[in-house]
């Protein structure tokens, strides 16, 4: 069976600063990949250039059937690859339940056999924000809501687009100990669904808990990609981690 | 559907009604307004009358690119001259065209112009659009002073008919009468694009462009649709104006009050919403002409840029936005 | 000499001199928009109304106009700062740069016009010196002093900006605040203190390249508008927040409009500058000496 993300060759600088230096990766249909490294390892630049934010000066992504290089953004949204941001980035002026109205009709209408209206439409946005616990907060603007909260929304609009993939960019940095807990339960949840889930993140109890598989990005390079119990004592990783 | 269109609160004035009620109960408004004018008879009623329903055109124009994408269009002269001047040149080509025919040729070329300097710049920071728009207006001035056909920088005379076709009496009726169909139209657009999928298409990228493309909105695609429209009413707008102002010359035609107005009206009537523009023309285009006829005629430019700047800075949501305000 | 050459000549040295004048006009354009991200679409406005200062200055007190604009420096300094204060307030601190800010700058540019229309009129004004007139012949070519003058004081001033930017302390921070406000924060350096700073000085320019304008061309309240497509075009070419990006980039503009005012009439002049913008914005958006 092949990859349903194929990574080759992925090359991307910013001026003489190489980002991203050669990047192999492949993530199963179904699996749950934690990625890991350093700040400014490249780990947001690969997921811009995986989701089409950034164009990858060499290199290839490949998304099941599709070559992706050359799509833009939208596009790659629409095949079914979907991402939540780093620093959540709602649409301030919409309320929740807008929010996620506007991937429903702009990725999932735009799929063949899509077409959510009306009634059926307004039941979808109500079900996926209680999906992610926000039912009773449909009608509020973003700005009303606490930072758990707001990472909640971040994933409930990526799954509203009905991902085969789903990056999720640092979903928990500064969140408590149950709150982490909670996107946890919530990811792994997606994931039986059917989804794949790509988590990149610091918070390393939250990456061992959730990974079948560990990818450990370094300046620009992949060190190390295995079990996660076998990536953890990689001499190597925890040279980056730990320094000499 | 309906009740959630409602929860939008893009409007509160109108709750419930959908597309074709909307526009019929406009037609039935604009009828009313058109049959009251009538009654009244006074011509000059008729020629102030215009004056604020192209600015209801106007700045409705403006609205769909500024207020809904959040892409400041400072070239609205250029916009509205290429409308103006294109039916100076049909009328001298082919004058017994009918005036609706020029003005949609009008919108075209101005939504073809929009087209093509929204496609150059639309890729790149919101604020390159808005900069590329102000020197626009620069060159298509300089392009038609250059234009001897239509008059160069000494202007055309263009003859107004005495009588106006079909509806009869003074021309400056029919000329209002032509305007106040654009308003319609106008109003009709701006209100379905804010309850169709284009509308949240729009506020998703004034709020956050990359969020957009990540939810799958083709941004690029949805600018130019934006700025096509726009152009295009602006243009629309300005294509009978040769007719109402007789003579047009390129520093009357791009008077920067037209681009001060369309963007002041707006902004002070509230940019969410269809209805913040026509608050905002009747309001400032009204004030306008009572100093106008009180004061004098350089006094009545100042009170849109003072108003403007002055709503900007103390109530940022404009009219509308107090309101809904206040109702919370 | 073929006369055709001699007209070539001619336009490239006076297009090279406009282009000095250029700069100054710009410069303020390249501190707001190119350092601080302020984009000040009314900074023409500032400078016409330099152009009038050094007028009153000329006429009332009967000064020399650069000179009136070096007395009158201060003031467009404390301008600016009001002006960005009130943009910080109202916009900056909301977020809400992009629309209403935007709008605010150009209420100002529009107020600020019609402001001059109801005090001074529409007639075009002119001030005296006697470098106005007069010419430097160099035997190949002439070189007028109208042009001559605000080119060596232009050059000065950006040469003097460049300077304070790189050498000192303030200079450096308000280099860094566009790029890290952290960083300067960790410094010590209130940010919003530095960019209020930086976009008096930006303003405060304009009180001399208002000056030189009216010594280039006589000055009616309408023509600050021209400016904005020249300065954008400027600085979106010269690549925002590069000083000898932007000095290049007002050379270029400067021979080209003249070169095409010289072959094709001046008239055609003005769509020279958007030419070039929408060519860049196009083709290079970061500038040809951009990052």
């Amino acid at each position: 069976m092949t990859a349903l993300l194929q990574v080759e060759g992925l090359g991307k600088r910013f001026g003489g600063f190489v980002a991203l230096d050669s990047v192999d990766l492949d993530v199963q249909r179904g699996e749950r990949l934690g990625l890991i490294g350093p700040n400014g390892s490249g780990k947001s630049t690969l997921v811009n250039c995986i989701c089409g934010t950034l164009r990858n000066e060499s290199g290839r992504v490949r998304f099941g059937e599709a070559v992706l290089d050359g799509l833009s953004a939208h596009q790659r949204t629409r095949l079914g690859l979907a991402r939540s941001f780093q620093l959540p980035r709602p649409f301030g002026s919409l309320s929740l339940i807008e929010n996620i109205r506007v991937p429903i009709l702009y990725a999932v209408n735009a799929r063949a056999g899509g077409g959510l209206t009306g009634a059926a439409l307004a039941t979808r946005c109500r079900e996926l924000l209680g999906q992610v616990g926000l039912a009773g907060k449909a009608d509020l603007r973003p700005r009303d809501l606490t930072q758990i909260e707001m990472r909640k929304l971040e994933l409930a609009r990526a799954m509203a687009t009905e991902p085969q993939l789903l990056i999720a960019d640092e979903a928990m940095a500064g969140l408590s100990h149950t709150e982490v807990d909670e996107i946890i339960a919530l990811l792994i949840r997606l994931n039986e669904q059917g989804v794949t889930v790509i988590m990149i993140e610091h918070i390393m109890r939250a990456v061992m808990a959730f990974s079948q598989r560990l990818a450990v990005l370094v300046a620009g390079r992949k060190i190390a990609d295995g079990p996660p119990q076998e990536v953890v004592r990689n001499p190597d990783v925890v040279k980056a981690y730990l320094g000499e | 559907m309906a009740s959630l269109a409602d929860k939008t609160s893009l409007d509160g004035a109108l709750p419930g009604l959908r597309g074709l009620p909307f526009v019929l109960l406009l037609i039935a408004v604009a009828a009313a307004i058109f049959a009251a004018g009538r009654w009244f008879g006074s011509s000059y009623a008729f020629f102030v009358g215009y004056v604020v329903l192209q600015y209801i055109v106007l700045g409705s124009a403006w609205n769909i690119l500024g207020g809904y994408t959040g892409y400041v269009n400072f070239g609205v002269t250029a916009f509205f001259a290429i409308g103006a001047y294109s039916t100076v040149v049909l009328n001298k080509l082919m004058p017994a065209l009918p005036l609706p025919v020029m003005i949609l040729v009008g919108g075209v070329m101005a939504g073809l112009v929009g087209l093509g300097t929204g496609y150059l710049t639309l890729r790149l920071r919101g604020v390159f659009f808005s900069i590329a728009t102000l020197a626009l207006a620069v060159v298509v001035q300089t392009l038609i002073t250059n234009w001897d056909f239509v008059g160069g920088a000494r202007g055309a005379y263009v003859m107004r008919p005495k009588v106006a076709p079909l509806i009869g009496g003074e021309y400056v009726q029919y000329l209002f009468l032509i305007m106040l169909g654009l308003v319609v139209v106008v109003l009709a657009t701006a209100r379905a694009i804010e309850r169709s999928a284009l509308g949240y298409g729009f506020a998703a990228i004034r709020d956050d462009e990359a969020a957009a493309e990540a939810s799958g909105v083709p941004t690029l695609r949805l600018k130019l649709i934006a700025t096509g429209l726009s152009g295009g009413f602006m243009g629309m707008a300005g294509a009978p104006l040769p007719f109402y102002v007789t003579y047009l010359d390129p520093a009357s035609g791009f008077s920067l009050n037209y681009a001060v107005n369309a963007i002041a009206m707006p902004l002070i009537g509230g940019t969410s919403s269809w209805l913040g523009p026509v608050i905002g023309a009747v309001l400032v285009g009204g004030l306008q002409e009572y100093l106008r006829v009180t004061i004098s005629s350089a006094v009545n430019v100042l009170v849109a840029g003072v108003l403007m700047v002055a709503f900007v800075i103390l109530a940022p949501q404009g009219i509308v936005g107090l309101f809904q305000r206040k109702k919370r | 000499m073929d006369a055709s050459l001699d007209l070539l000549l001619n336009a490239l040295i006076s297009g090279l001199l406009l282009g000095g004048f250029y700069a100054a006009v710009s410069i303020g354009v390249a501190i707001s928009f190119g350092l601080l991200d302020v984009v000040n679409i009314a900074h023409p406005a500032f400078i016409l109304l330099g152009s009038y200062v050094a007028f009153l200055g000329n006429t009332v007190l009967g000064i020399d106009p650069i000179l009136s604009a070096l007395i009158a420096l201060p003031a467009f300094y404390f301008l600016g700062v009001l002006a960005y204060q009130v943009y910080y307030v109202a916009f900056e601190r909301r977020d809400d740069q992009s629309l209403r800010g935007l709008s605010f700058f150009f209420g100002l540019l529009f107020i600020t016009e019609v402001g001059l229309v109801l005090v001074f009129g529409v007639d075009y004004r002119t001030v005296q010196a006697r470098y106005i007139g007069a010419t430097l012949n160099l035997g190949l070519f002439e070189l007028p002093l109208r042009l001559l003058v605000p080119f060596l004081v232009s050059m000065l001033m950006v040469v003097a900006l460049q300077i304070f930017l790189s050498r000192t302390f303030v200079g450096r921070a308000i280099q860094a605040v566009a790029q890290d406000q952290l960083a300067l924060r960790l410094m010590a350096a209130n940010p919003i203190k530095i960019k209020r700073i930086a976009f008096g000085l930006s303003i405060a320019t304009a009180s001399l390249a208002g000056a030189f304008l009216i010594i280039i061309q006589p000055v009616e309240p309408s023509i600050g508008r021209e400016y904005i497509g020249r300065v954008f075009a400027i600085c979106v070419l010269g690549g925002l927040g590069s000083f000898p990006g932007m000095v290049i980039a007002a050379m270029t503009l400067g021979i080209a409009e003249s070169l095409t005012a010289t072959f094709f009439g001046p008239s055609w002049a003005p769509a020279v500058a958007f030419g070039i913008l929408l060519v860049t914005l196009a083709v290079r958006p970061s500038g040809i000496l951009g990052r």
